[in-house]
């Protein structure tokens, strides 16, 4: 029996009050540990749905179940938190914090989250110790990579040490939004192999993001947006 | 705590910018913590020089003015007080003891001062404390003189030395005392007030020297000797103040208002204490306008501290949605960015306390000799502190502004990433 990881029901958002519906989605279920890919043009709504997911954005109507928790019944602070402990993000473009280190920047979750420190922990490792396991993974651990500003690394080089970030702490659920945008077509399937690969690991629900038809056929399941959102149909 | 390091660290990433405004606060909280440090240490050097005083009596003129040139030194009478006022309030049955003073001369720009023994006996400064002799002893005779501590150990003198006293005050009298030196009979201990850069002669020897001086100009060809001068009757005319001590203290008023009312001549007796607060009150003005201004440097100071956290928060948009997107709630957004701005507040006025006593220490020997004002460096007081607790609160309000900027920043822009 697979458990689902997402449900999404009813739901309907728009930015401000009198502008037409962005979302309009009746329903939508993913189960535990798949890897889907959303696919979408630009502007239909996808960072949207991720922001509603993660609980940054309200929706004016609906419900939206990740685990065993209505985000949207959270109180703000209980959906910050909840963010924290159960969903990794890794984003488009420059994701890391300047001023911190590569180490740094991937145990930054654990700082504002107990959870996924003690889960770093229960694995007998510190969280320095786990984070350059990761980078090992990714190829990230050498030395002089470690030690670099992260602003002089490479873009993938920072998408990755962004996938080391996104995966500390085995989070249950795991969200790109367009995390290949700006690598060429080669390093494009490379990284997403990557991305598979801890994620199975890790057991993690992996959501893709991104209007690239070509990373399609990388993913077992893809979702065009347009399928969950009534609206899209109506207009398409 | 994750907030702090965070804070820490993110200046540090800017720490060319950070510094400068770090250092315009510190230049600024030093600016302010000096001038209020000298405008303290100036009040209690002055309240310091005199002690156990009841009364001061001169010519009538202003107040503030007859406590200024009896006491510190600083500017002329206008008018002399006859010598036998000054004995007839000097015998009257309340007074203690007396201490004439006559002003006028001066010595290689100190200025000599006549008067009598009891000055060594009764004179009191800084909290009933008398005066002690590093060297030698009271004058005896007509020629003999007694030196402040900071006369003979600029001019390098000792006792036995003979010295030349000048007609006037200033540093290049003219008419000079040639004829008639004085020799150095004691060193005073130091006081840390004006009594340091005095000359002390007796009146017997201030009268001996303008023998044959007429309304203050030598008469030509008239030159009667040292010798000669010390036989004839040295007794002055006239002097230019007095202090009184009395018996007790409950006759004061009653004393002063018999002075002012002298048929005699035109007298005016003061009460130490009152005056200096007159004259405190007058300054305060000038005090108060002054601490304003260094305190609208340091606001000064922070607004510029402001300037640079609000310029840089929108280039730090990007970094506030990822701090989004890893848990930190809006909230911790305003704690980073307003304790920024504490952190670099605190660090500057840590900055400028050193640098004020950097100050305090290489500038105190100079101060002193300028103008004779001797800084204590001591540990901050209670209102430097408080001033510092102040201008951290200043620090802390204006870091807000950057603070809920950001904050409303990150609750509009969510984890997207808006360049
Ligand atoms: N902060 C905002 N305020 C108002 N409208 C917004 C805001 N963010 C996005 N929108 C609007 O919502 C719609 C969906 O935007 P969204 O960013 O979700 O698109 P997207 O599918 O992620 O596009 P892209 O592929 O370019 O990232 C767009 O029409 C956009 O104009
Ligand atoms: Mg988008």
């Amino acid at each position: 029996m697979t458990e689902t990881a997402i449900s999404v029901n009813d739901l309907r958002y728009r930015w401000r009050k009198g502008h037409a519906d962005v979302l309009d989605i009746p329903s939508w279920k993913v189960a535990k540990g798949e890897h889907i890919f959303i696919r979408g043009a630009s502007g239909s709504g996808k960072s949207t749905l991720l922001a509603l997911l993660a609980g940054v954005l309200l929706p004016q109507q609906g419900d939206i179940q990740i685990l065993d928790k209505y985000v949207n019944r959270l109180s703000a602070s209980q959906r910050d938190h909840f963010r924290a402990d159960h969903i990794g993000f890794v984003f488009q473009l420059f994701n890391l914090i300047p001023y911190l280190s590569v180490i740094e920047n991937v145990i930054l979750p654990c700082r504002f989250s107990r959870f996924r420190k003690s889960k770093v922990n229960a694995c007998g490792r510190s969280l320095e110790q786990e984070a350059i396991r990761l980078l090992n993974h990714l190829d990230m651990a050498g030395d002089k990579l470690l030690h670099r500003p992260v602003t002089e690394l490479s873009v993938g080089q920072q998408q990755r040490v962004a996938t080391a970030r996104a995966l500390i702490g085995s989070p249950e659920i795991v969200i790109a939004d367009e995390p290949t945008s700006a690598l060429d077509s080669e390093m494009r399937e490379a990284f997403i192999e990557l991305l598979f690969q801890e994620c199975r690991e890790s057991g993690s629900t992996l959501l893709f993001v991104s209007h690239d038809r070509q990373l399609e056929s990388l993913f077992r399941h893809h979702i065009p947006l347009e399928e969950l959102n009534r609206l899209e149909q109506e207009t398409a | 705590m994750a907030i702090l390091s965070l804070a820490i660290k993110s200046l540090l990433n800017r720490r060319f910018t950070a510094s400068l405004v770090l250092i315009s606060i510190a230049l600024s909280v030093a600016l302010l913590l000096g001038v209020e440090r000298l405008r303290v240490e100036s009040r209690n050097s002055f309240a310091n020089t005199i002690s156990g005083t009841d009364l001061i009596v001169g010519a009538r003129s202003g107040s503030i003015n007859l406590l200024l040139y009896s006491v510190f030194r600083i500017g002329d009478a206008t008018n002399n007080i006859s010598w036998k006022s000054y004995r007839h309030f000097a015998n009257n049955k309340m007074v203690k003891w007396s201490i004439p003073i006559s002003l006028g001369d001066s010595h290689r720009g100190y200025r000599v001062m006549g008067t009598s023994e009891d000055y060594f006996r009764y004179y009191r400064y800084s909290k009933h404390r008398q005066l002690e002799f590093l060297k030698g002893k009271p004058f005896e005779q007509v020629y003999q003189a007694v030196l402040g501590h900071e006369v003979a150990e600029k001019l390098g003198y000792s006792v036995g030395q003979e010295i030349i006293i000048a007609h006037g005050a200033g540093k290049t009298s003219f008419s000079m005392h040639k004829d008639k030196p004085f020799t150095v009979s004691g060193i005073l201990a130091a006081t840390g007030t004006p009594l340091d850069r005095t000359v002390h002669v007796s009146l017997q020897g201030i009268e001996a020297i303008h023998k044959g001086w007429i309304q203050g100009r030598k008469v030509p060809g008239l030159n009667i000797s040292a010798e000669r001068a010390s036989r004839s009757d040295l007794t002055p005319n006239s002097i230019t103040a007095f202090m009184l001590g009395l018996k007790s203290r409950i006759a004061t008023f009653g004393l002063q208002r018999e002075i002012n009312e002298y048929p005699g001549e035109p007298l005016q007796a003061i009460l130490p204490g009152i005056t200096l607060q007159q004259l405190w009150d007058m300054m305060a003005v000038a005090e108060n306008a002054l601490l304003m201004v260094t305190g609208l440097v340091v606001l000064i100071g922070l607004v510029g501290m402001l300037t640079v956290m609000l310029a840089g928060l929108n280039e730090r948009r990007r970094e506030m949605a990822i701090l989004r997107s890893v848990g930190a709630r809006p909230m911790h957004i305003l704690l980073l960015i307003t304790g920024e701005s504490l952190l670099l507040c605190l660090l500057g006025i840590a900055a400028g306390l050193v640098l004020l006593y950097t100050g305090l220490f290489i500038t105190q020997p100079y101060i002193e000799t300028l103008w004779g004002l001797y800084l204590s460096i001591g540990l901050p007081t209670e209102r430097e502190w408080g001033l510092m607790g102040l201008i951290g609160l200043t620090g802390l309000v204006v870091g807000l502004v950057p603070g809920y900027r950001a904050y409303r920043y990150s609750l509009a822009d969510g984890m997207s990433i808006r360049i």
